[in-house]
């Protein structure tokens, strides 16, 4: 009996492995064939082929994935500390968190958008927007770190940023929430005609990346919801949705529902930065941080800027129009050709679709039906190229393919419909688990989308994954577009709100990645360049450590003379020279994070050591063979004691013979 | 018990049917390399090992005091962590090491460390012995080179 047994399982066994090995015949398994399996398998040890650079919304944070895998491979900490990092924790980095308010630390991360030339990605940087205590942060795509942050003044809710222009002129800081201009004690419900809503376009230096503020145009008091550039024969303008044109300051999703259509604002900053760079414009007192990282000294540093350049439209004639546009638009979507600008009246069924040499032909022909604040409002019928009709509930956001399609999300219907430019017609539609916000196409804010796939970004989940109590991941879904049909690819999961998405092939990405920082090229003002040179320095009641690390020992790794009382700096080098070997440290009682070193590079955390005794410190990577004897002590003596300062490694002092 | 042996025979013949393209390149080097060590470890002087990498020959002439200067401070900074001219630390101390080692290997070990130890007979032994790999320090071979005239001035005592 057990023989026979044994045979059969053996037999089972067998037949099993033949049936998987080399079957090329799919066969369909409910909704999803096994060649759907095979569209987002990356093989171990094979690389994808996009980054995703996925916004994390409340965690202030931006996600990288590959695509078509879905494998996360960094969370790049922007407006939000991370232990795991020691962004804000560490000296280095916590002046890249400071603000008019102090240092702030944490934020909502919004719209991830990557640097272009002539149109085309780069792949030089991505610029991300902080909404509540609005800043525009830039992320270096050498290190894959956020290496500047811009404060932005007169802005609130910085919703509707930080889309580049195509030759990554300005990128774009649009406030959401209008506020007083400028800024003082009135009452709220003087705000009609009182505030203000401040568009900003900030500067990219073309050579080094270096943001600048070059002018603010102080537009009426509506709510600027999104924006996009245009590009090709629209480059030169920038287009807004708007939203509350009724100015209302209390219960908007009544108040601010009132008018039947709403604006997307047309800026021709062109023509504004002409006025500009000619004089025009007036110097106003400001206040807000602009704050930079360098690769040189391995820190930033924090200036508070004094003074803003404000324009205001009626200055500049023929700058600024407004296109009447149904239902509270929100999205704000420029094709490729930049002859089309796409507004989704998000409490309609219809998208609504503007012409770009219509607008032109109709300011030309001065097509106004009126005027808000001095600034003119073209006719509908003059401007509108079409209408994709009754295409769904709560349209979003659209994206493009580059072969003449479009991709709108409905996030009341929970679903991803395709539409054919020009003819307005639906082609397809696909479901999304659930309420999709945003939706990505690698390039599709450029001339050049690479239409391979669309990531739909959802707020809900609810039943899609293993429970985890009543916070459950929220996720992205990937669809293949080459098809007349979208085709369901993979569900992932998503660090935070995955708010909006910037995707890149990633050969464009990849070989610029840089791969360790020189040690000789290190300007950190407490670098130590060789065990030789550690040390220990003590000032007053401040006491510097030059510490070095390298496989698998600190130098130096036995440290006394240190007194309760002290403010102790751990100034920490990683000697290694070689590809993906970091050394962390972390000191027992230091009430910050510990420290993640990468090769060639210094940081510093401060420790106050409150008891007497011997305290071990470690490295909290996991480095190398010999990692767990990687560790050092520090004597604490008495406040006043004659210990005297002494620093040693394996009992002698350090040198290099 | 035969019939298992039959099913057994029939898995291994499967498996290796399937999906071998890859496998003939992977055990096809390491199985040359052995041979190789087997010859130079009874046969070959220290001196005569030349070591895996990018220097192949090299023809010593006399100290040039400027790299040795140059050498000394590279040392300090990418290698002293690790080495020490006069005592053991992480790696072997480096005195007399230009007496033990040829030129060529010292360099091929400096710029070349992770196939050195996975492959050079002599430097497996060291990580046998040591048991941290020699780190890759990323050093062109200009700076090797001026690193190695450093070496040439500390001599065995
Ligand atoms: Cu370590």
């Amino acid at each position: 009996m057990k023989t026979i047994f044994k045979s059969l399982l053996a037999i089972t066994v067998v037949s099993l492995v033949l049936s998987s090995c080399g079957n090329g015949s799919s066969s369909k398994k409910g909704a999803l064939s096994s060649s759907v399996a095979e569209k987002v398998y990356v093989a171990p040890g094979e690389h994808d082929e996009f980054y995703a650079f996925v916004s994390g919304g409340f965690s202030g944070q931006l996600a990288v994935y590959g695509l078509p895998s879905g494998r996360l491979f960094k969370v790049i900490p922007v407006f939000s500390v991370d232990a795991e990092k020691a962004y804000g924790f560490n000296e280095e980095t916590k002046p890249m968190l400071n603000t008019s308010h102090g240092f702030i630390p944490w934020d909502d991360s919004h719209h991830p958008d990557i640097s272009q030339t002539n149109g085309e990605l780069d792949g030089r940087y991505v610029f991300i927007n902080g909404n509540n205590t609005p800043r525009i942060a830039k992320i270096d795509l050498t290190t894959f770190e956020t290496t500047e942050i811009i404060e932005i003044p007169n802005s609130a809710g910085n919703h509707s940023s930080s889309f580049v222009t195509e030759n990554t002129e300005y990128v774009v800081a649009g406030t959401r929430f209008s506020i007083p201009f400028p800024q003082r004690d009135m009452p709220i419900d003087e705000y009609k005609g009182n505030f203000k809503g401040a568009l900003t376009f900030i500067s990219v230096d073309p050579k080094d990346g270096a943001m600048d503020i070059k002018f603010q145009i102080m537009m009426p008091g509506f709510n600027y919801d999104l924006s996009h550039p245009g590009r090709g024969k629209s480059h030169g303008w920038f287009f807004f949705t708007t939203y509350n044109t009724e100015e209302a300051n209390s219960l908007l999703e009544v108040n601010a529902s009132q008018n039947d259509k709403d604006f997307i604002a047309a800026i021709n900053w062109k023509k504004i930065e002409e006025y500009v760079n000619n004089g025009g414009g007036k110097k106003v007192p400001s206040r807000y941080a602009h704050n930079v990282y360098s690769d040189e000294t391995h820190s930033a540093t924090s200036t508070i800027k004094k003074e803003v350049l404000i324009v205001n439209p009626s200055d500049v004639p023929g700058a600024v129009y407004f296109l009447p546009t149904p239902k509270s638009p929100h999205g704000c979507d420029v094709d490729p050709t930049g002859e089309y600008i796409v507004g989704n009246g998000k409490l309609s069924a219809d998208l609504t679709i503007h012409s770009f040499s219509k607008m032109i032909k109709a300011i030309e022909d001065k097509k106004f039906t009126g005027e808000a604040y001095g600034i003119p409002i073209l006719d509908f019928d003059a401007v509108h190229a079409g209408t994709v009709k009754q295409s769904g509930l709560g349209p979003l956001h659209t994206e493009f393919d580059g072969k003449g399609n479009a991709y709108t999300t409905f996030f009341i219907s929970s679903e991803v419909v395709k539409w054919k430019i020009g003819t307005w017609e639906v082609i397809d539609r696909k479901p999304t688990y659930y309420s999709v916000g945003h939706l990505m196409i690698p390039g599709g804010n450029s001339r050049k989308p690479y239409g391979k796939y669309v990531l739909a970004m959802n707020k809900i989940t609810k039943d899609r994954y293993l429970p985890t109590g009543p916070e459950v991941t929220q996720s992205a879904q990937l669809y293949d577009i080459t098809g007349d049909k979208m085709e369901l690819l993979l569900d992932f999961p998503t660090i935070g709100e995955p708010h909006y998405a910037a995707g890149i092939p990633a050969d464009i990405v990849a070989k610029n990645s840089k791969k360790i920082y020189k040690l000789e090229e290190s300007k950190h003002e407490f670098v130590t360049k060789s065990e030789a040179d550690s040390k220990v320095v003590r000032d007053g009641n401040e006491v510097h450590i030059y510490m070095t690390m390298i496989r698998s020992h600190f130098a130096p790794d036995n440290i006394e003379g240190i007194q309760v009382g002290d403010k102790v700096y751990f100034h920490v080098t990683n000697l290694e020279q070689d590809y993906d070997v970091p050394h962390g440290i972390s000191m027992i009682g230091a009430q910050t994070s510990e420290l993640l070193i990468m090769p060639g590079q210094t940081e510093t955390f401060v420790w106050y050591p409150k008891q007497v005794g011997v305290w071990p410190f470690y490295c909290t990577d996991f480095c190398s063979a010999l990692h767990q004897e990687m560790q050092g002590y520090v004597r604490v003596s008495p406040k006043g004691s004659k210990v005297p300062i002494k620093f040693t490694l394996d009992g002698d002092a350090v040198d290099a013979e | 018990m035969k019939f298992k042996v039959v099913v057994l025979a029939v898995v291994v013949i499967f498996v290796t049917s399937c999906g071998n393209e890859k496998k003939e390149e992977k055990s096809s080097a390491p199985v040359e390399v052995k041979k190789e060590v087997v010859k130079k470890e009874a046969t070959t002087n220290p001196m005569d090992d030349k070591g895996i990498g990018p220097i192949t020959s090299l023809t010593l002439a006399d100290i040039d005091e400027t790299m040795v200067a140059e050498g000394k401070e590279l040392f300090k900074m990418k290698c002293s962590a690790c080495h020490k001219i006069s005592k053991r630390v992480v790696g072997p101390a480096l005195a007399g090491i230009t007496e033990r080692r040829s030129p060529e290997w010292i360099m091929n070990m400096i710029l070349n460390p992770e196939e050195m130890v996975a492959k050079n007979p002599i430097a497996k032994k060291l990580l046998a012995e040591y048991l941290a790999p020699m780190a890759n320090q990323n050093l062109t071979e200009k700076e090797a080179r001026v690193i190695l005239e450093y070496f040439r001035t500390k001599k065995a005592k």
